[in-house]
């Protein structure tokens, strides 16, 4: 059994921030209270039609990240639903006290698109990635981390967001690039389910982002051989669909996260400090390891952290031999 | 001037709750009877004349709005908020405690607060959001493209410290507000001259506040901010100004009202049974 909304081939790649600003479009012309900020971060071919048509409603505030997120408070407490966007590293860097103080902790309607997290874009190197974001975000209370997989999620998890009252993390790769699209558009996306893309019985990837599809590709090639992968979809960060994990814990035996971000408080640490309470099980986590990205092509840095399907196959491998061992 | 039983009226206020605020400090024996004493006069000037709101509807979406960005300056403004009727009296009893409206730092949790304060350097910021809102009109439903300029539902005051504008995020507001010429946002400047440690001058000399916000587009005026009918002038001015923002640079002294206090090390200092007596003898009517 597999997700319904599975496209049948993946042949087919997005991007996800472009997926992200006709939604904001739509979700503007149809409320009034929507509002898009940037710190002087582009706001794409789709954002400039927003800029057109509500100028008044579109705030670019120059490079100041901090202003960025209390000035969006300050307009989700005159009653807006502001969207902010800038590079996450900046965002979570510079704007970790605002972020915390003014939107999390007066649980401000504030919508924080962070963008070009991860380490999967070369160009711009270590200064301008990001891997820590999901650990610290994590540990603030009350928010809802979103982490979308693809331009169909992501575009969904735009209206979900701007649905849901309180503050919200939006977790958004590489603008610049085209990421595979693995579902159909008719997915039933829901704020804390994380969707199962595949069933299996032996192991459970659970994945995060744009490495969902990869995770994919390793389950599809692992059948042949006998070996059965469920695939878990954790497009919500927090709240963590804990009984989701917990059923691949009990049912699989087995867990190996997957993550563009650090392993250190990344998903990969969400899973572990959750499984070692409820249901320990043997746990793998792939990941950046504790290390920062490099400049290159994203194909280069992709492999560079190994992040790629071979290592995440590897772990597969690897957390089945495990698992037999354990059983001995 | 008409304006003398007026100034008298809010001077007697200001002394008042300057004499209360000693109570809600006790109750934490600790207290911020410095920077309180300081911005009294603009905080009762503010709340009991120019500002427009309305008690009995805290959350009332045309409210002026107060944002105290030196969000530790708290019992002067939770004594006052109880004088206008936010919350009973009795209730200046819990500050402090676990669980209480009243947190050690302006919270939103207390009706009459519309910013939780405490990480100091944003509340300005939150100003902007605040005022800009005031002019995009466009909260009701269904509505796109309102009208941006006239005219703002509401003015927006925020009280800032001078410690707290060595923080580079203040002049990143700064320059937001006059970017987008919000006219209805007033920041004055509580300028004590102390801070946490010691004198401002000597932590980081911010030089003249006074051409920094003129140099980011505001308009400017200097007055004694314990000088209750200067303070009463300076916010009318305010809001004769058009499309710039306007800064009130108030020159105060830290913990004005009890002359063994004033200038001192007071930032945040031990409140015993004894410094509620002698305040509140220095502060009688």
């Amino acid at each position: 059994m597999r997700t319904p909304y599975l496209r049948a081939k993946r042949d087919v790649a997005e991007n996800l921030y472009a997926a992200h600003n006709r939604a904001l479009v739509a979700l503007a012309r149809r409320d009034a209270r929507i509002v898009s900020c940037y710190g002087d971060f582009p706001p794409g071919e789709v954002g400039e039609i927003f800029a057109k048509e509500c100028p008044d409603r579109f705030w670019d505030v120059g490079i100041a990240e901090g202003h960025l997120i209390t000035n969006a408070a300050g307009l989700a407490a005159a009653g807006f639903i502001p969207f902010t966007h800038c590079h996450g590293i900046f965002g979570v860097g510079r704007a970790y006290n605002q972020i915390r103080q003014n939107v999390a902790y007066d649980q401000r309607n504030v919508k924080i698109v962070l963008c070009n997290c991860g380490v999967i874009w070369g160009g711009l190197g270590p200064s301008h990635q990001l891997v820590e974001d999901i650990a610290a975000l994590r540990a603030v209370p009350k928010l809802t981390i979103l982490s979308p997989s693809d331009a169909v999620s992501c575009e969904k998890a735009t209206y979900a967001a701007a649905e849901h009252l309180g503050p919200v993390i939006l977790r958004l790769p590489s603008t610049g690039d085209a990421h595979t699209t693995i579902y159909t558009n008719d997915l039933d996306y829901r704020i804390g389910k994380a969707i199962c893309v595949r069933e299996g019985a032996d192991a459970t990837i659970l994945a995060t982002g744009i490495l969902v599809a990869d995770a994919l590709t390793v389950a599809e090639e692992l059948e042949p051989s006998g070996v059965s992968v469920r695939v878990l979809d954790v497009h919500t960060i927090k709240p963590l669909d804990e009984e989701a994990v917990i059923a691949a814990a009990r049912e699989t035996g087995a867990l190996i996260t997957v993550e563009d971000a650090s392993i250190l408080g990344g998903l990969g640490g969400a899973i572990s400090e959750l499984t070692a309470e409820r249901w320990p099980v043997v746990v793998r986590r792939v990941g950046v390891k504790d290390r920062f990205g490099e400049s290159g092509t994203a194909a280069q840095v992709k492999a560079d952290c190994q992040l790629t399907a071979p290592f995440i196959r590897k772990a597969v491998e690897g957390i089945l031999r495990d698992k037999v061992q354990r059983m001995k | 001037m008409g304006n003398d039983a007026l100034v008298k009226d809010l001077e007697a206020k200001a002394r008042k709750l300057r004499r209360e605020s000693l109570s809600v400090m006790k109750e934490m024996g600790a207290g911020w009877l410095g920077g309180c004493f300081s911005e009294a006069d603009v905080v009762t000037a503010l709340l009991f004349y120019r500002m427009r709101h309305d008690s009995t509807k805290p959350g009332w979406p045309e409210r002026d709005r107060l944002i105290v960005s030196k969000g530790h300056a708290c019992e002067i403004v939770y004594t006052a908020i109880a004088e206008a009727g936010y919350v009973p009296k009795e209730e200046l009893k819990t500050y402090s405690h676990t669980g209480a409206r009243l947190q050690t730092h302006v919270n939103i949790r207390t009706p009459g607060i519309d910013y939780s304060g405490g990480s100091l350097g944003l509340g300005l910021s939150f100003a902007v959001g605040s005022a800009g809102g005031a002019y995009m009109h466009a909260v009701d439903a269904n509505r796109t493209a309102p009208s941006r300029r006239y005219p703002a539902k509401y003015r927006v005051y925020c009280i800032l410290g001078d410690g707290e504008s060595n923080e580079g995020q203040v002049w990143e507001a700064a320059a937001s507000a006059s970017h987008h010429r919000l006219d209805n946002l007033t920041a004055i400047l509580d300028h004590n001259r102390f801070q946490s440690t010691g004198p401002t001058a000597k932590k980081l000399d911010m030089l003249s506040f006074a051409d920094k916000f003129r140099s980011f587009g505001w308009e400017v005026r200097e007055i004694d901010g314990n000088d209750m009918r200067a303070v009463v002038e300076a916010l009318d001015w305010a809001v004769t100004v058009r499309d710039k923002p306007q800064a009130i640079i108030a020159h105060t002294v830290k913990g004005k009202g009890v002359p063994s206090f004033e200038n001192t090390n007071c930032h945040f200092m031990k409140i015993t049974d004894e410094v509620v007596r002698i305040g509140q003898e220095a502060l009688k009517d």
